[in-house]
């Protein structure tokens, strides 16, 4: 092979991002800034009825009293929020029956994203949720789902059709007061998905929602609810993309788990917002709040590969409430060039018999800060808790950061907790080796990094693990002198 | 009146007694500015997330003493290590007692910080190292600077070593309701010196002592040093204890804490390293009941290529204890081939106990291994089924697998007359005598 290093850290420095098109779609979009009006104004277009727009009010109000937090290891210029749209929907909104009705420019954003609708439905058996902009696109197999008396639908949509259901549910897991970021969603979230899986039921297919943020100067802010009453079971995949740009944009979501008595939700991320260039211009602001509630014997399982966005903020967490349940989180954060990541998990036991999980592979290459901070709070009335968490960091040439901040509070002499942490580099005796077998270094890297990330891997749902997998692999190329 | 109103209204007084002229009250005057703006930590402060010094700042604490008070040494005889000969450095109230102590100027400097302070003939080395690597941002270390004026002073010149380890012991005798002391020590050792340090902060009755503790280590090429703190104080002490160490290349400096008692303690412990081939060792065991609360908050900065770092802290709680271990190690740009190493257990004995710990890595450098790991657990059911099984109570058996647990740290400490103290301290505080010794 002769390719030198060199021209391999060329290629890949300039190695584009694959899903950086824009598309040209007639959109309207609300003027930028953000006062009570624009909430009303958004609370009308989505003709909410009057508690949801109090709610948003409420959030309102509360987000203005509150500071934009500051105590994440990570440097951004701070969004003016201001200088964002709030919402941004594609045009002529029509409800599809089927695909063939759906603008043919929209389909092919679809494919360039290789979700094929079309070819998702009849190969994978994957219902998808698309949510372009702010709004929620299509939504496929919803019949199929109906029949089981799963509900899965735009948020929006719930809110008109199961009132009731959003009501009861919506904030009672990430409260409006949460955060910053969660009381500007609560606040001005534009769409997002509903899922509800009744009593008993074992929802027969991944269900699955595909984000992209489309239009110049718009912030994503879209929620997210998954309610799995008692003895079901779901799996949720989710999806992001978003064009190149030289601006930053902001992608601010909340995502509610509720996994009743014996319930079990897996919930998988690939995210891969734009990160921004080589130079680290422009890319993706990831605020993210998600937080899953466990009643008894539940199990929320979160998987994360996070490849994208220049700056991302993220803790996905599970409240142990009811006794028996389980918290998992494993995780993949991957940096490169001048992308900084701050996540990790929490995990809150507060039932007797508790136990949790936590897998957090970082990777830092180019010019990238690897942040992991995790919490694991074992209750004061918490029997028997057990926790493990081991956060390995792989390290990929010296301008790198690798970093982790994990608290741990034990208020109970019952806890077993167990923490472990490495960090180190690619060893050069296992590149050699391979070398020696005729491997390049560049497959080679790729071999060890999907050894080393594989635990993680492998919980991640079929389809979503060769996308991840292809993922890895081009966030890292030549990224390795 | 806050102690903080108290402490800047003091310092005015501080300063009449003191010669102004003298450089190191440039370097007072700054730090005093530095207190005021920043004032005590609060817990909103991510270093002091879990330990509130809310409470002491309410008590009225006498800065000053209004007498001198004078010790037999039968009194204060079991806080030596009075098997074997030791240099001693006595403070009775912060007040350094003559009687109690045997310093020495014999090729080596083991004396006061007043005289390092004041005499002419240690003016240069005060000007290089005095207040060089205590770090000015930090408030407290800042308030200690303000208010430095007495301590330990031990400078060890090249190739030197004492002839016997050297103890630092403060003592307070509560004639005060309540007494604040802000000891300095100055530590010296230069290349290929090597040096044994015992330090232990002693209340004589049950009264409020606060003492804000600032210690400045420095370790030359080659040198060795090894610091042992024993914290066994009484129910109303309060220990804040904040230590800097500066090593150059090759140098070996350890610090071992024991823990075992007084209200509220606090350790910062900063290392510095700032040469390559260097090795820092922080150890420690803590064990608590009571009310009482330990923080162990430790820095390890790898600033130089090839140095090593290990960490291993271990930590018994009962009753209504808490344990705080935050332990940090940065690896700088050039820092290649660090190997840093941090480990923390903890045995929560107690339902009311409470262990909050955070080990923290911070790596820049691609080329090194670090790695932490921590635990919270509890003794392992079977293993004391074991010793039962075999005819040990369940107390000597839960005690034998607890002296175990902290058999590491006590490895290496390498004075045996004062591994036997500490195993002695042990034995006490978990209320058994297993009838061995490690």
């Amino acid at each position: 092979m002769a390719y030198t290093e060199e021209e391999l850290k060329k290629e890949l420095e300039s190695k584009e991002y694959a899903y950086g098109f824009y598309t040209d779609i007639d959109s309207e979009t609300f003027p930028k800034g953000l006062s009570e009006e624009i909430v009303i104004a958004i609370s009308r277009k989505k003709e909410e009825p009057q508690w949801m727009t109090e709610w948003r009010l409420e959030s309102f109000r509360l987000w203005q009293e509150m500071e934009e937090p500051e105590w994440a290891n990570v440097n951004y210029k701070k969004p003016d929020f201001q200088d964002i749209s709030y919402y941004s929907a594609p045009n002529k909104k029509p409800k599809y029956e089927s695909l063939d009705e759906v603008d043919p420019e929209l389909l092919e954003t679809f494919e360039k994203l290789g979700i094929s609708l079309e070819e998702q439905k009849k190969l994978a058996g994957v219902a998808v949720d698309v949510v372009m902009d702010s709004v929620s696109v299509a939504t496929t197999f919803k019949k199929t789902l109906a029949e089981k008396g799963i509900i899965f639908c735009s948020i929006s949509e719930a809110i008109q059709e199961h009132p009731e259901l959003v009501r009861k549910y919506i904030g009672s897991v990430v409260p409006q007061r949460d955060n910053f970021y969660a009381a500007l969603n609560s606040a001005v979230f534009s769409d997002g998905s509903f899922c509800y899986i009744p009593k008993g039921v074992r929802c027969p297919m991944e269900l699955s929602t595909y984000f992209r943020i489309n239009q110049a100067g718009t912030g994503q802010f879209e929620r997210t609810l998954v309610i799995a009453d008692e003895g079901s079971y779901v799996s949720y995949l989710e999806g992001c993309t978003a064009p190149s740009r030289d601006e930053n944009q902001l992608h601010a979501a909340v995502v509610e788990l509720i996994a009743l008595d014996n319930a079990e939700i897996k919930y998988s991320t690939v995210q891969n917002w734009f990160p921004g260039d080589k130079e680290g211009k422009g890319g993706v602001f990831n605020f993210v709040t998600k937080r899953g509630l466990c009643e008894r014997n539940a199990k929320i399982s979160w998987t994360q590969v996070e490849t994208g966005s220049a700056v991302t903020w993220k803790y996905p967490s599970c409240v142990l409430k009811g006794d028996n349940s389980i918290g998992e989180f494993y995780s993949i954060a991957v940096t490169n060039n001048f992308q900084q990541a701050d996540t990790g998990t929490k995990m809150i036991h507060l039932g007797n018999n508790t136990r949790s999980t936590i897998i957090s592979k970082g990777i830092s290459a180019g010019q990238s800060q690897n942040s992991y901070r995790g919490l694991v709070q074992v209750g004061r009335r918490a029997k028997n808790a057990r926790n493990f968490s081991q956060c390995d960091s792989l390290l990929m040439g010296n301008r790198c950061g690798a970093h982790t901040f994990p608290y741990i509070e034990a208020g109970n002499s019952t806890a077993q907790i167990e923490h472990e942490a490495t960090t180190s580099k690619i060893g050069e005796d296992q590149i050699f080796y391979c070398n020696q077998r005729g491997i390049d270094t560049e497959k080679a890297i790729a071999l060890i990094v999907n050894g080393f990330s594989k635990e993680v891997l492998n919980k991640l749902p079929m389809e979503f693990a060769v996308e991840a997998q292809k993922l890895l692999e081009i966030s890292l190329e030549g990224s390795v002198g | 009146m806050d102690l903080k109103e108290k402490l800047l209204a003091s310092f005015m007084a501080f300063e009449n007694q003191l010669d102004l002229e003298h450089p190191v009250h440039d370097i007072r005057s700054e730090a005093i500015k530095n207190f005021e703006q920043l004032g005590f930590p609060h817990r909103k402060l991510e270093a002091w997330k879990y330990t509130s010094l809310a409470s002491l700042q309410k008590t009225d604490f006498t800065l000053f003493p209004k007498e001198d008070n004078s010790l037999e040494y039968r009194e204060v005889k079991p806080y030596f290590l009075h098997e074997i000969d030791t240099y001693k450095i006595v403070f009775i109230d912060g007040i350094y007692s003559s009687y109690l102590s045997e310093t020495t100027h014999d090729g080596v400097d083991i004396c006061l910080m007043s005289a390092a302070l004041t005499k002419p003939m240690y003016k240069p080395i005060i000007d290089v190292y005095f207040n060089k690597i205590a770090k000015a941002e930090d408030s407290l270390t800042s308030l200690n600077t303000a208010f430095t004026r007495e301590g330990a002073y031990i400078y060890i010149p090249k190739n030197k070593a004492p002839r016997k380890p050297v103890e630092i012991l403060h003592l307070s005798t509560g004639s005060e309701a309540a007494l604040m002391l802000q000891p300095r020590n100055l530590i010296i050792a230069e290349d290929n010196a090597e040096l044994q340090v015992i330090e232990r902060h002693q209340s004589l009755s049950s009264n409020a002592v606060l003492t804000n503790a600032v210690t400045e280590i420095f370790a030359g090429k080659n040198a060795q040093v090894d610091y042992y703190k024993v914290q066994n104080d009484r129910e109303g002490a309060s220990l804040i204890d904040n230590t800097y160490i500066d090593q150059k290349d090759s140098s070996q400096v350890s610090v071992h804490t024991f823990s075992f008692g007084g209200k509220l303690t606090r350790n910062n412990l900063n290392f510095f390293q700032d040469g390559s081939g260097i090795n820092s060792v922080l150890k420690g065991v803590t064990i608590l009941g009571e009310k009482q609360h330990v923080d162990h908050h430790t820095l390890v900065h790898h600033q130089q290529p090839h140095c090593e770092s290990h960490q291993d802290y271990k930590g018994i709680f009962g009753q209504q204890s808490t344990g705080v271990f935050n332990g940090k190690i940065i690896v700088d740009k050039i820092a290649q081939k660090t190997n840093a190493f941090q480990q923390n257990n903890n045995l929560l004995i107690s339902d009311k106990a409470n262990v909050n710990t955070k080990p923290q890595l911070e790596i820049f450098a691609d080329d090194v291994r670090c790695s932490h790991g921590c635990t919270i657990g509890q003794l392992d059911q079977e293993a004391l089924f074991y010793l039962r099984s075999r005819g040990i109570p369940q107390k000597e058996a839960s005690a034998l697998m607890m002296y175990a647990f902290a058999n590491n740290v006590l490895e290496s400490v390498r004075i045996p007359e004062l591994k036997a103290r500490i195993n002695k301290l042990i034995a006490k505080k978990l209320g058994v005598n297993v009838g061995f010794a490690l």
